[in-house]
């Protein structure tokens, strides 16, 4: 059985955009039947998770390098792309 | 509870910057002791370092929101601004977009407003409300819809933080 995924989901606050991201990608997981590690975060507290996340999904998006994959998660709040991100969410996730 | 009326609507706000904006809607907060006096300076900061403009179908908007600590009551400010303003655009800071209707979220505890801040994001996504909003002159009517559109009052059983102010 392979390790379910850790996918960090960040804003700038920790409150409020990614809180609805978060909502968002739990019901997409669902629907996908993923089972996934989904973890709110502050942008600032990424590098902690630098050594376990597979995917960081993030509405404020810096110019740090990462080992692991960075989507812009506005859509979720705009939904204008909404299907674009998803699909390149679901894309990372099966990989 | 989720402190919500007249008084932290303002409309046709004229400022020429976005600091300005946030500075006149977080004085407001702050002199309703809504806010501390610290959140001010924190909503700008945080503006300026993660922007909060969304481009939407309609009228661009901001949610500039800070760190829990600088909150007293939870609560959204609305502001319409008679000139658009440009924010930087959340995610693409380079990039900046002409903002209409500024929701300023003043929020005192976080991951806990989840169907709360949906809701909002449903109201950018719908651009005939939006439209209505920018240009909407009445207070009442304007919190009347968002109060409608946001759901305070059925909030209730679902989240013991959003109970409807009866005060």
């Amino acid at each position: 059985m392979s390790k379910k995924k850790q996918v960090l989901i960040a804003c700038g606050a920790g409150i409020a955009t990614s809180t609805v991201v978060n909502g968002a990608i739990e019901e997409m997981a669902k629907e996908n039947n993923l089972s996934l590690d989904l973890v709110q975060i502050k942008i600032a507290e990424v590098g902690s998770y630098v050594d376990t996340a597979d995917l960081l999904i993030t509405t404020a998006m810096t110019k740090k390098e990462y080992p692991f994959p960075v989507i812009n998660a506005r859509s979720f709040l705009t939904g204008i792309g909404v299907e674009d991100t998803k699909k390149q969410i679901l894309e990372e996730l099966k990989k | 509870m989720i402190n919500f009326d007249e008084s932290i609507i303002l409309i046709d706000l004229e400022k020429k910057t976005k600091e300005d904006v946030l500075r006149e809607m977080g004085e407001n907060l702050a002199k309703k002791g809504l806010v501390k006096e610290s959140f001010i300076d924190a909503v700008i900061a945080r503006e300026v370092e993660f922007a909060t403009g969304l481009p939407t179908k309609g009228v661009s908007v901001a949610i500039p929101h800070t760190d829990v600590e600088h909150v007293n009551t939870k609560t959204i400010s609305v502001a319409t601004l008679k000139d658009p303003v440009d924010f930087g655009v959340m995610g693409d800071p380079e990039d900046t977009t002409p903002v209409g209707i500024v929701f300023m979220l003043a929020m005192d505890q976080a991951h806990d407003q989840l169907s709360l801040l949906q809701r909002l994001m449903q109201i950018f996504q719908n651009e005939e409300i939006l439209a209505y909003l920018a240009n909407e002159k009445s207070k009442t009517n304007i919190k009347n819809l968002l109060a409608e559109k946001l759901d305070f009052a059925l909030e209730g059983g679902e989240q013991q933080c959003l109970k409807r102010n009866r005060s």
